[in-house]
């Protein structure tokens, strides 16, 4: 447990479930569309941009958020190579949240693409028209998806590895609900 | 401390626990993109089976690779309102760009062999809302579904005997197209060709009520019909001449013609025709003003997907503006990524 059975704030938990369940949807939608022509195609591209605004506007949420409410510290005896890699780890999670939106924008815009997303609501383009813009963003895109994809498996290996093998709260601080071993109710 | 660390029996449970998580979630992607399914009809696979023996020709489309760019703008009558509350139906003139092309993989197709022509379009309403279309002049797609269509293209590479034969046996419903694309009814110009989507789209209206739709935009000019030995004296680029002078002397004019399903018309296939009689709406002209060479013009980098629908436009159960959608994107990937192969300026490249 967290010096103190500190958990994250119900506000922050619900945020960081309700986007893991966005972005995880985001990589099966985003790899399933570039690899199908059949219908679903043209629902699941409108589903990726909407999703994908609606990651951007939660991650703007979500850092407002934690500069308010902070975060429960660190359990005092982790090693400092898994301190690092947990806080450089944060740093990628969120700068990907707010880069893929974003590089996924600018990728339609150069490309000349209308963003136009569930509801008929459309975004202007953020960059003119160019090709060798639009191959770049692609790219950036593309592979930071794939990226990012890595870093959220890393992320829940090491959530698994406080919530089985250390059993140190780290896992129970942002879990959904209450457990037996650090709810609200032994705060 | 709630819990001591686990003992050594149980981490080594909880590591297979956390690798078969991971693993089974790397699965799981690489399952729904499709790389253990080798059958699955991709854009890449479809995008790869248009290419020429000789290979795609790089920084061009990977198919209608041969056109010419126009500027112009949609003049509205307001009768399409009837049938779509799309703001580009309402009276006026909308900005209009496209290319005309030619339906072939190699921009250095002579003209004679090619037989389907096409028009890419992009309209814009005052409200910023695109319709984006890709027409040919051909009354009905050659086959029924994107899966068939995929099996045409590759019949040129197949080393079976009587391939198309073959092909045309299982599917019955090319008839339509292979005697249209043997009639010896050609035109020498783009100008007299009417552009058809073929596909079927859903047009919403004001009230919320849906119609099944499919549209044609017809040559003001009359075709004036001519033989492919005659057109193929005019020279291998004739075409893209003519409409360039053709435009010169006076803006080309096409009237949208929206034509409306009954119920039970095949919406789902392309390759059939509705039956004659349909309630149509002229809903407008498109006028062509302006011509423009390709290499940098305003067509260029435009994508003609036409999923890209305003609001009062939708796809319908038709399959193929999706799978197009698909492709288009792939061949945009492309040729964007390979833009130094096509120089911008043909007058530098020529230099």
């Amino acid at each position: 447990m967290t010096p103190g059975g500190k958990r994250f704030t119900g506000g922050q938990r619900l945020l960081h479930w309700s986007m893991a369940a966005c972005i995880i949807a985001m990589f099966f939608i985003g790899v399933g569309m570039v690899s199908t022509v059949m219908p679903t195609y043209v629902p699941l591209l409108a589903t990726h941009k909407t999703l994908g605004v609606a990651i951007f506007v939660l991650a703007l949420v979500r850092l407002g958020v934690r500069a308010r409410s902070g975060a429960p510290p660190l359990p005092a005896d982790l090693p400092a190579p898994m301190r690092l890699a947990a806080h450089l780890s944060h740093y990628g999670l969120y700068g990907l949240m707010f880069a893929l939106p974003l590089l996924g924008w600018a990728m339609l815009s150069a490309g000349a693409y209308p963003v136009v997303l569930y509801g008929g609501l459309r975004l202007p383009a953020i960059l003119p028209q160019n090709p060798a813009l639009h191959t770049l963003l692609w790219n950036a895109h593309y592979y930071l998806a794939f990226a990012f994809f890595a870093l959220v498996l890393a992320h829940v290996a090491a959530a698994l590895f406080h919530a089985l093998i250390r059993r140190d709260g780290v896992f129970e601080a942002m879990a959904p609900l209450g457990s037996r071993t650090g709810g609200p109710s032994s705060r | 401390m709630p819990l001591p660390p686990s003992g050594p029996r149980s981490t080594l449970a909880s590591l297979a626990v956390i690798a078969a998580i991971c693993i089974g979630a790397t699965g799981a992607l690489a399952y729904t993109a499709g790389w253990l399914s080798p059958d699955r009809l991709t854009p890449t696979k479809l995008v790869d089976a248009l290419a020429p023996p000789t290979g795609p020709v790089p920084g061009y489309r990977r198919n209608h690779a041969k056109g010419i760019c126009f500027t112009g703008s949609f003049a509205a009558n307001g009768n399409g309102t009837a049938l779509s509350r799309a703001r580009v139906f309402e009276t006026g003139a909308h900005p209009a760009l496209g290319r005309f092309n030619l339906g072939t993989p190699d921009p250095g197709a002579p003209d004679t062999t090619v037989r389907v022509r096409g028009l890419g379009l992009q309209i814009t309403a005052d409200d910023g809302a695109v319709w984006r279309a890709a027409m040919i002049n051909a009354p009905v797609f050659p086959v029924s579904t994107p899966e068939a269509f995929y099996e045409l293209l590759r019949v040129p590479a197949s080393k079976a005997p009587n391939a198309m034969a073959a092909f045309v046996a299982a599917h019955p419903e090319f008839s339509a197209f292979g005697a249209w694309a043997k009639s010896p009814d050609w035109t020498a110009s783009y100008a007299q060709e009417p552009y058809n989507s073929l596909d079927a789209f859903l047009f919403t209206d004001a009230a919320g009520a849906e119609q099944a739709v499919r549209w044609s935009f017809r040559p003001e000019a009359p075709p004036e019909r001519i033989t492919p030995e005659a057109f193929g004296k005019r020279g291998p680029a004739s075409l893209e001449q003519e409409i360039t002078d053709r435009v010169a002397a006076a803006p080309q004019r096409w009237t949208l013609v929206l034509t409306v399903a009954d119920p039970g018309d095949p919406t789902a296939d392309p390759s059939r025709a509705w039956p004659e009689g349909r309630r149509s709406v002229e809903a407008g002209t498109l006028v062509v003003q302006r011509i423009e060479p390709e290499a940098d013009g305003p067509c260029r980098d435009i994508n003609f997907d036409p999923t890209i629908l305003p609001d009062g436009i939708r796809v319908s159960d038709d399959p193929f503006p999706a799978a197009r959608s698909a492709a288009y994107a792939r061949s945009y990937d492309l040729r964007t990524a390979e833009a130094k192969d096509y120089p911008k300026r043909t007058s530098e490249a020529a230099r």
